[in-house]
C-alpha cells in the first residue's frame, strides 16, 4: 500500500466521509466505490446516500446537491455516522449545503476549480468562503480537481469537456490515498464497467490515479490515515443494500416454497431497484411485470397468486394508497400476497428520495371495513433478506396479504452482511388443496373454499387446474365454509371475527421479543421499529458508556405484536419510542397496553443521529 | 399423461348458484350462449377461469361451474394478466361491462390489449350503469337523460371497437345478445385467438335502458341494420344483400346500393390485414345503434403473445446462465471472507 515513507499512516478507529457535488457529478458512484473498497478491506461500514428528487437539477445550485455519506471503522458500527469527519465538496453549492453538518476541526477537501464567481453566485455566496476566513475552524485542502483531471486526460485524447466528467474519480483517488484504500479493485471495476467505452474507462482510470498520486506527492497533506479491518465473526461477507437484500429474500423465499415468483410493480422511488434487481434474475424463473399503474401491479400479483404463484408487488407510499382496494380484496379472498412498501416522505409526493416511517398506521389500518393483515418491518439493509422470507412464510401459511415495510434509508443504505446458511432456511409448504374437503347433503364429496384449518384458521389454497375443486371467490361477503355469496347478518359478523382471529393467531409464530437489557434492571426501555434500529442501538451504547442503564427492544412484527410485548412494557417505568413520524407506534402501544409512552419524533427526511437518541434517553433518566 | 377431454353438457358448466339478474336481462342469453358453447370447445372445466370486476355483468363467474373470481371494479384485466402469464395452461375469460371496462378500468383494458395477453374479454355493452341503478355510462349517447344527468349528458361516448383497435388489439369483434348463433361463433373465434381478444356484446338492460339496440337487433330490423363482416367476402347486407360498403378514393367508407355500384366495387373484408386502418374505418361506419352497424370480427391478426414472450425470456436466461443458483446470486457483488 502506497504511503509516504517519511510518514506512516496515522491510525483511526473510525471515520465518516461525506462526498457532495452536483447530482450529475457522480457522487453516489464515488461513495459506492469507496464503500466497496473499504468493505473488501474488512472495515465495518454503513452508508447513507442522500440525493434530490430531481435527476439533474440546474448545475451548481443548492437544489442539485447530491451527497453520499459513508462511515467506516475498525469495530462494529450501527449508523452512517452523526456528522462527517471529512467533507469532499465538488463545488460551492455542495459546500454550502453540507457545511452545517460539519463539526469544527473536520477536514474539508474542495475542488478549488469550481469556486469561481458564477458558481459562488449560484450557491448564494457573496464572498468566496475559501478566502473570507469563514472556514477557519476547518482543515481545508484546496485541490484543483477539474484542471488536473483535464490535464491527465488530454494525453489520452479526451476532450476537456468530456474529461471534466471524470473529476469524481479524481476525488475518489484522492480520498482513497488519504485513507489508504487499495486501488486495484476500483481500477478493475472501471475496466469492467466501461468495457464498451474504452475512452471513458481510460479517462476515469487516469483521473483516479491522478487523484491518488496527488495525495502521495503534493505535500499538501500532513499525513494519511488508516482504518484497520474490523473484527467480524468468521464467515463470508458481502456488501448489500436494503433493496438488494429484499429482492434476494423474495427469490430465496420463492425457492423455499417451490413457487414461481411473480412481481407486478410500477416504478416508484425508492422502491424501483427491487423491480430492477428481480427483472435481471430470470434464471430463477422470476417473472417481472412492469404494470400500467400501481393498481395493476398489485392486481396482477393477486391474479398470479390465484393461479398458485408467489405474488408480490413493490411500491412506496403513494402506490400503497392506490393498492389499498386490491389489498382489501386479497384479505377477502384470503390469498397469499406480499406488498412491499419502501416508505418515503409524505403526504402526497412529499419527499420522494428521503426516508420516513409514517406509513405504519396506513399499513395496519389503511383500508375500508375491518381489514386486518400482518405488517412487518425490516431494521437494517441486510435484515430485509430475512424479513422478506418471513413475510412470504406468513402470507403462504395464513393465506393473507402481508405488508412489509422498508424505507428510503434502508433501501439505498449499504452494510456488510454475513451470508446466511441457505441450507438452514426452513422450507415453506404451499399446501395446495388436492381433494374435496366437504360432504354435500347428498353425500357427494365437494370442495368448499372457506373451510378453515382448525389451528391457523387459514382456508385452502386451490389454484385452477385440479378437477373437482372448481370454485368461485370474490369480494362479496362469503358464507362461512361454502364461500358462496352471503348477505346473512350473523354470517358477516362471524366472517369478520374469523378474519381478525386468523391474523391475531399469527402471534403463535412470533418469537418472544428480544430485549437488550445488559443488567436486567434498567428503568428506561427504548422501543423502536424499522430502520431506527442502528441509531437507537448506537444511542443506547453511548448512554451505557456514561455508566447509565437503558434497555432496547426492536419490533419486527408490527401487526400482530409479539405476544409478550405487553409484559415487556410493564417491566419498565419509562418507555421511549423514537420514530421518523409523529408517534404512530407510540399511539399503538398506548392504545393497546395503556402505557404512557414518550415519543421522540423527527420528520426531516433523514435518519436519527445516535446523539439525538442518546440525549433523549439521558433527559428521561434525569427527569426520572 | 393426457386423457381425452370428457364430454360435457351445459349442465356441467352451470354452477349451483341461483342466477340473480333482473328477469328479461340480456345477460341471461349471453350466459346461456357461453354455457352451451363450452362443451363444444374441447376444453376442461378445471382449466377454465372466469374473472370479472364489478357491475351486473361481473356476477357471471358465480354462475359458471369453473374456477372464477369476482374481483373489484375495473381491475379484471390486470388480475387476468397475472394469472394468464403465470398459467399459460389455463383459459382465462374476462367478463366485463361498459362502465367496468371503459370507465374505471379503461387503463387496464387498453394495456392488456396492447400487450396482447392471452385472455378472452367479453364486454357487455348496455350503454348504462345498471348495478348502481341507472346513471349514464361512457358509451351512453350524448344528451342522455339519466338519474345523474337530469338535463342530459354532455359527454361524448366511446366507440368500444374503435377504442380497442386504437389500443392495438389483435382481435376485435362485435356481436349482440339477440342472436345466440352469432354470439357463439364470435366467442368461439375469440377463444381460439392467441392473444387478447376483445368482444363487444350489445346487451339490453331492460330495466334502465330498455331497447337501446332494438333498432338494429330486433329480428325484423337485423337484415337492414346489421352489416355482417365475413373475412374474404364483399361487405353487403339487406334482406336481398342489396346494400354494401365501398371505399371512396379519399379512404372514406360509404354505404351504397349494390345495384348502383356493381358487386365488384364492394369492399372485401380482410380481418387479417395488419394495418388496422380499414377495421377502424368500419368501426366508424355507424354513428350508433340506430344506423346500419357492422357485426362480426373486425380484426384478427397474429402478434406475439405476452405470456409466451415472458416465458421465452425466462427459458433463454436459464439456457444461457443455467437455472439460478441462490448462493452465487448472494455473491454476485464482491464478497470477502473473515477467517
Amino acid at each position: 500500500m502506497a504511503t509516504r515513507s517519511d510518514h506512516p499512516p496515522e491510525q483511526l478507529d473510525r471515520v465518516v466521509i461525506r462526498f457532495a457535488g452536483d447530482s450529475g457529478d457522480g457522487m453516489q458512484l464515488t461513495g459506492d466505490r469507496f464503500t466497496t473498497s473499504s468493505a473488501l478491506l474488512g472495515n465495518d461500514m454503513s452508508t447513507f446516500p442522500d440525493f434530490p428528487a430531481e435527476i439533474r437539477a440546474p448545475a451548481g445550485t443548492l437544489a442539485g446537491v447530491s451527497a453520499f455519506q459513508v462511515h467506516i471503522s475498525d469495530h462494529d458500527i450501527l449508523t452512517p455516522g452523526d456528522a462527517p469527519n471529512v467533507l469532499v465538496a465538488m463545488n460551492p453549492a455542495a459546500l454550502r449545503a453540507n457545511i452545517g453538518v460539519l463539526p469544527k476541526g473536520a477536514i474539508l477537501v474542495v475542488n478549488v476549480d469550481a469556486f469561481e464567481e458564477r458558481n459562488l453566485t449560484k450557491a448564494g455566496y457573496e464572498e468566496n468562503p475559501l478566502t473570507d476566513g469563514s472556514l477557519s475552524g476547518y482543515t481545508v485542502y484546496e485541490v484543483p480537481m477539474t484542471s488536473i483531471t483535464q490535464e491527465v486526460c488530454k494525453e489520452a485524447g479526451v476532450k476537456p469537456r468530456d474529461a471534466e466528467r471524470s473529476k469524481n474519480f479524481f476525488a475518489l483517488g484522492l480520498v482513497s490515498w488519504l485513507y489508504t484504500r487499495p486501488t486495484e479493485p476500483t481500477i478493475e471495476w472501471i475496466a469492467t464497467r466501461f468495457a464498451d467505452k474504452p475512452q471513458v474507462a481510460e479517462a476515469n482510470t487516469r483521473a483516479f490515479r491522478a487523484g491518488y498520486d496527488f495525495g502521495e506527492t503534493a505535500e499538501l497533506f500532513e499525513s494519511n490515515y488508516e482504518v484497520r479491518p474490523a473484527h467480524f465473526e468468521p464467515g463470508e461477507y458481502v456488501q448489500v443494500t436494503g433493496n438488494q437484500a429484499l429482492a434476494w429474500g423474495l427469490i430465496a423465499a420463492a425457492r423455499l416454497a417451490s413457487l414461481p415468483l411473480f412481481l407486478g410493480s410500477y416504478p416508484i422511488t425508492p422502491a424501483s431497484d427491487i423491480l430492477h434487481e428481480l427483472s435481471r434474475r430470470k434464471e430463477f424463473g422470476v417473472r417481472t411485470f412492469q404494470a400500467e399503474d400501481e393498481i395493476a401491479g398489485v392486481g396482477s400479483a393477486l391474479g398470479a397468486a390465484f393461479g398458485g404463484a408467489l405474488g408480490v408487488t413493490t411500491t412506496s407510499g403513494p402506490g400503497l394508497d392506490l393498492k389499498s382496494e386490491t389489498i382489501g380484496l386479497a384479505i377477502n379472498l384470503e390469498l397469499p400476497l406480499v406488498v412491499v412498501d419502501v416508505q418515503r416522505g409524505g403526504p402526497s409526493t412529499g419527499l420522494p428520495t428521503k426516508t420516513e416511517q409514517a406509513d405504519l398506521l396506513h399499513a395496519i389500518y389503511g383500508r375500508h371495513g375491518e381489514a386486518p393483515l400482518p405488517v412487518l418491518a425490516a431494521k437494517s439493509p441486510s435484515h430485509c433478506f430475512e424479513v422478506a422470507i418471513e413475510a412470504v412464510r406468513i402470507a403462504v401459511k395464513y393465506r393473507t396479504p402481508v405488508i412489509l415495510l422498508s424505507d428510503g434509508y434502508l433501501a439505498n443504505g449499504a452494510e456488510p452482511w454475513k451470508l446466511p446458511d441457505l441450507e438452514a432456511l426452513a422450507p415453506i409448504d404451499p399446501g395446495f388443496a388436492a381433494e374435496p374437503n366437504h360432504t354435500a347433503d347428498d353425500g357427494a364429496p365437494v370442495f368448499w373454499p372457506y373451510v378453515r384449518d382448525a389451528e391457523t384458521l387459514a382456508r385452502p389454497w386451490a389454484p385452477p387446474g385440479v378437477p373437482g375443486l372448481e370454485h368461485r371467490i370474490g369480494g362479496l361477503e362469503k358464507a362461512d365454509g361454502s364461500g358462496n355469496v352471503s348477505y346473512d347478518p350473523v354470517n358477516h359478523e362471524r366472517m369478520v371475527r374469523l378474519r381478525e382471529a386468523k391474523i391475531d393467531g399469527i402471534t403463535r409464530d412470533i418469537p418472544a421479543l428480544e430485549v437488550d437489557d445488559e443488567t436486567g434492571d434498567a428503568e428506561v426501555l427504548v422501543l423502536g421499529w424499522g430502520s431506527t434500529f442502528g441509531a437507537i442501538a448506537a444511542g443506547v451504547r453511548r448512554v451505557r458508556a456514561r455508566g447509565l442503564k437503558v434497555a432496547h427492544a426492536h419490533l419486527v412484527h408490527l401487526h400482530p405484536f409479539p405476544a409478550d410485548l405487553g409484559d415487556v412494557l410493564a417491566r419498565y417505568r419509562v418507555v421511549l419510542v423514537p420514530e421518523i413520524n409523529l408517534g404512530q407506534l407510540s399511539r399503538l402501544v398506548r392504545a393497546e397496553y395503556l402505557v404512557d409512552a414518550h415519543s421522540l419524533n423527527k420528520m426531516q427526511g433523514v435518519p436519527f443521529r445516535a446523539a439525538e437518541i442518546e440525549s433523549a434517553i439521558v433527559s428521561l433518566l434525569e427527569e426520572a | 399423461m393426457t386423457t381425452a377431454v370428457p364430454a360435457t353438457t351445459r349442465k356441467d358448466w352451470s354452477s349451483d348458484q341461483e342466477v340473480r339478474w333482473c328477469p328479461g336481462c340480456g345477460d341471461y342469453s349471453i350466459l346461456a350462449a357461453v354455457q352451451m358453447l363450452l362443451p363444444d370447445l374441447g376444453v376442461r372445466r378445471e382449466n377454465t377461469v372466469f374473472l370479472s370486476g364489478i357491475g351486473c355483468a361481473a356476477r357471471f363467474p358465480y354462475y359458471m361451474n369453473t374456477y372464477g373470481m369476482h374481483s373489484i371494479h375495473g381491475r379484471a384485466p390486470a388480475i387476468a394478466t397475472g394469472l394468464a402469464t403465470t398459467r399459460p395452461d389455463l383459459d382465462v375469460w374476462v367478463v366485463t361491462g361498459d362502465g367496468d371496462a371503459l370507465s374505471i378500468g379503461g387503463n387496464h383494458l387498453i394495456h392488456a390489449l396492447r400487450r396482447n395477453v392471452r385472455m378472452t374479454i367479453l364486454m357487455f355493452n348496455n350503454q348504462i350503469y345498471g348495478l348502481t341503478k341507472g346513471q349514464y355510462s361512457p358509451t351512453s349517447e350524448v344528451s342522455k337523460v339519466t338519474k345523474s344527468t337530469p338535463f342530459g349528458s354532455v359527454d361524448a361516448p366511446f366507440n368500444p371497437v374503435s377504442l380497442a383497435l386504437g389500443a392495438e388489439a389483435s382481435f376485435v369483434a362485435r356481436t349482440h345478445d339477440m342472436d345466440r348463433a352469432h354470439m357463439q361463433e364470435t366467442f368461439r373465434r375469440a377463444h381460439a385467438h392467441n392473444g387478447a381478444a376483445f368482444v363487444e356484446v350489445y346487451q339490453n338492460c331492460n330495466v334502465f335502458n330498455d331497447g337501446a339496440f332494438e333498432k338494429i337487433t330486433a329480428k325484423d330490423a337485423r337484415p337492414s341494420m346489421l352489416i355482417p363482416l365475413v373475412h374474404g367476402e364483399p361487405i353487403r347486407f339487406g334482406a336481398e344483400g342489396e346494400r354494401g360498403v365501398v371505399q371512396r378514393p379519399d379512404g372514406r367508407l360509404e354505404i351504397v346500393e349494390v345495384a348502383d355500384v356493381g358487386e365488384e366495387a364492394l369492399l372485401v373484408h380482410d380481418e387479417a390485414r395488419h394495418d388496422p386502418g380499414l377495421a377502424f374505418a368500419l368501426s366508424r361506419l355507424s354513428g350508433g345503434p340506430y344506423e346500419p352497424t357492422p357485426i362480426g370480427v373486425f380484426r384478427a391478426v397474429d402478434r406475439p403473445e405476452y405470456g409466451a414472450e415472458m416465458a421465452r425470456q425466462v427459458t433463454e436466461a436459464q439456457e444461457r446462465r443455467g437455472v439460478g443458483d441462490l448462493g452465487a446470486l448472494l455473491r454476485s457483488g464482491s464478497s470477502w471472507t473473515v477467517e
